[in-house]
């Protein structure tokens, strides 16, 4: 029996009996369209992480308080504070620009709209450390910084809540009760967690004045001189550090993220949430594996006499075993088909409310595509070889 | 060389503890173009005798040579070969495939036997049968008589050596199962070999030659009406 036959016989048969290849199908419908879905989030969150940091800049370099551990946290307490600032203009080599950040998180109002969101206390190099642009406006000056003004520059996301997105420079905001006049707006950098453009910037005295306190620094960020000279700069900086804070490099309290390591730590991150939770919706895959054999095997038992009749005229053990195996993986293929179909709506569908683009990989298509396949194959075999062994002579008697 | 012979066949039962046997030693031959009735009351062992004639089944001793092979101890596939290449079957039940077209049906051993040109072959054996405008139609939009024509034209598509008919007009009313019988008598007629399992005495009066089992052994096989010892066939 040649496969194209094979095929059409089992086309034929899934079509005489619809509506339940659709339920024996939805197992296998719901599990590709999760793991689809689970996955394009997942590409969708990394790649967007990737182009946020990228979007910082290539040299930027981030000083955290407290040392000793690889990861985000820290073992070490540790403080960092306007002197180590000022150690690191004076004596780090291999740097452009040293941009020292207090931040806190403030409610801002204007008329009677409001709007929570973090508040950072920054210098006028900020913006060029952060690969910030203005859309409009103009960002803080030295003397405004000097002077303590209650002057703010605006995230998009803000002037988003605060002024239904028009640019109203010059207008006045109140942050925790302080009046602030708006000098500029941030050009968007797009969203995702821990969102860019959802943060006011003020001059940090005005921050220390006004909202903060005399709290330590939250992070240092420094611009590498060049792309090419992150690590000299790196090396620099922690021996400027240790100086200053008389630690060694067993006991530094502060730690040194360039972007490379921030993106290889977001990305593994999301890479181990996108595996298990992708991990949970390949078990209703399973599920729907079962769900096929079940009908398999009523299919097998339902067509008794047909198998008899198949192999009195002289079908063989193959034969019998291929049309069944055949419709099983065509059983769970369509269902594949039709899972990645609803699956991709359902992750473009997500994007849009999300914030971020959600992203199917063609190798989810390819995964899910093999891995239907082999759950048709796997739980198609028992019922299959079950009708292939069937004796003639009593398919023949089967009333 | 005769197209069937068999000798001293047996096939024996396993009941749970209990041992039945169904053919106890049956010999004969069968020559090509011979039209046979094959009767017997029901235990008699002639479905038992059937199936064996048919390869659906292996005997539990004696040989069986069909055209000159020994089929008596070939494999479930090997069978399935045979009876694709060499047995034609016409049932009671008529077992056609319901879901498929009368030529669809009439194609299956073809699709099996890997035929190209099949469903010109098909066509030709319904054309046989007399139906070849009905060969689009499912069987259940067939009357009775028409279902067992499309079921002769599928055991006559491969060719085959041998017919074999078990109670062919049993389900048929006496008018249709005449016709029917008259179909079986024309392709004797072009040189068909027939054997057919019947207890409808007018069914056999139409066969040169039947036979009758009892309790599982040949208790007479008569020619043309006329007694033969059983020992003179062989």
């Amino acid at each position: 029996m040649s496969l194209m036959e094979a095929i059409r016989s089992a086309y034929s048969s899934l079509m005489a009996n619809k509506s339940r290849s659709i339920l024996t199908m939805l197992g296998v419908i719901i599990g590709v369209a999760s793991v689809l879905i689970v996955v394009a989030i997942g590409e969708g969150l990394k790649t967007d992480t990737i182009n946020r940091i990228r979007g910082m800049g290539a040299n930027l370099l981030t000083i955290r308080p407290g040392g000793g551990d690889e990861g985000w946290r820290a073992s070490r307490p540790g403080r960092l504070t306007e002197e180590d600032v000022k150690a690191l203009q004076e004596q780090a080599r291999h740097i452009s620009a040293v941009a020292p950040v207090v931040q806190t998180n403030g409610n801002a109002k204007y008329r009677n709209l409001s709007h929570t969101t973090g508040v950072v206390g920054a210098t006028t190099v900020w913006p060029k450390v952060m690969a910030f642009e203005m859309a409009y406006g103009r960002f803080l000056t030295t003397s405004e910084e000097r002077a303590r003004s209650r002057v703010a520059v605006l995230g998009q996301e803000v002037v988003n809540e605060l002024f239904y997105g028009r640019p109203l420079i010059g207008e006045f905001i109140r942050i925790n009760g302080v009046p602030f006049e708006v000098i500029g707006i941030l050009s968007e950098k797009g969203g995702g967690f821990g969102d860019p453009d959802d943060q006011i910037v003020i001059p940090i005295t005005t921050a220390r004045q006004r909202l903060v306190g005399d709290a330590d620094l939250r992070n240092i960020y420094v611009s590498a001189a060049t792309e090419e000279e992150v690590p000299e700069a790196i090396e620099s900086i922690k021996q400027v550090l240790r100086r200053a804070h008389r630690v060694n490099e067993f006991t530094e309290d502060f730690r040194i993220r360039d972007q490379s390591e921030m993106l290889a730590t977001m990305t593994e991150t999301t890479s181990q949430i996108t595996m298990f939770v992708s991990g949970i919706a390949l078990v209703s895959l399973i599920v729907g594996g079962v769900g096929i054999m079940n009908i398999m095997l009523v299919s097998v038992t339902e067509r008794t006499r047909e198998i008899g009749i198949r192999k009195a005229v002289g079908a063989r053990r193959n034969d019998i075993l291929a049309q069944f195996l055949i419709e099983s993986v065509m059983l769970s293929l369509i269902g594949g088909v039709i899972g990645l179909s609803l699956g991709w709506i359902g992750s473009e569908m997500l994007g849009d409310t999300l914030g971020w683009a959600t992203i199917v990989p063609s190798w989810a298509i390819a995964v899910s595509l093999l891995f239907s396949g082999a759950v048709g194959i796997f739980f198609g075999f028992y019922p299959a070889q079950k009708a292939a062994a069937l004796d003639p002579i009593e398919c023949l008697r089967y009333e | 060389m005769a197209l069937i012979q068999i000798s001293d066949l047996h096939k024996t039962y396993h009941m749970g503890d209990v041992e039945v046997n169904a053919l106890c030693g049956v010999s004969f031959a069968i020559e090509a173009g011979e039209h046979m009735a094959i009767m017997g009351p029901s235990g008699s062992g002639k479905s038992t005798l059937m199936n064996l004639l048919g390869c659906l089944d292996t005997p539990t001793s004696g040989a069986y040579l069909l055209d000159g092979e020994d089929v008596s101890r070939l494999d479930g596939d090997r069978l399935a070969a045979v009876r694709n290449r060499q047995i034609g079957f016409v049932f009671q039940q008529f077992n056609l495939l319901s879901k498929e077209s009368a030529v669809q049906n009439v194609e299956l051993p073809l699709i099996y036997a890997g035929v190209p040109d099949r469903r010109e072959r098909a066509m030709a054996a319904l054309e046989r049968v007399g139906l070849a405008d009905r060969a689009h139609h499912r069987p259940r939009e067939l009357s009775g008589g028409q279902q067992q024509r499309v079921a002769i034209a599928r055991a006559l598509v491969n060719s085959p050596s041998i017919v074999m008919a078990d109670e062919p007009t049993g389900n048929l009313d006496t008018k249709t199962g005449l016709e029917i019988l008259q179909v079986f008598d024309e392709l004797n007629d072009e040189g068909i070999t027939l054997v057919m399992v019947t207890h409808d005495p007018r069914v056999a009066e139409r066969c040169k030659r039947v036979m009758r089992l009892v309790d599982g052994e040949v208790v007479s096989d008569v020619f043309n009406h006329q007694e033969a010892a059983v020992g003179d066939l062989i």
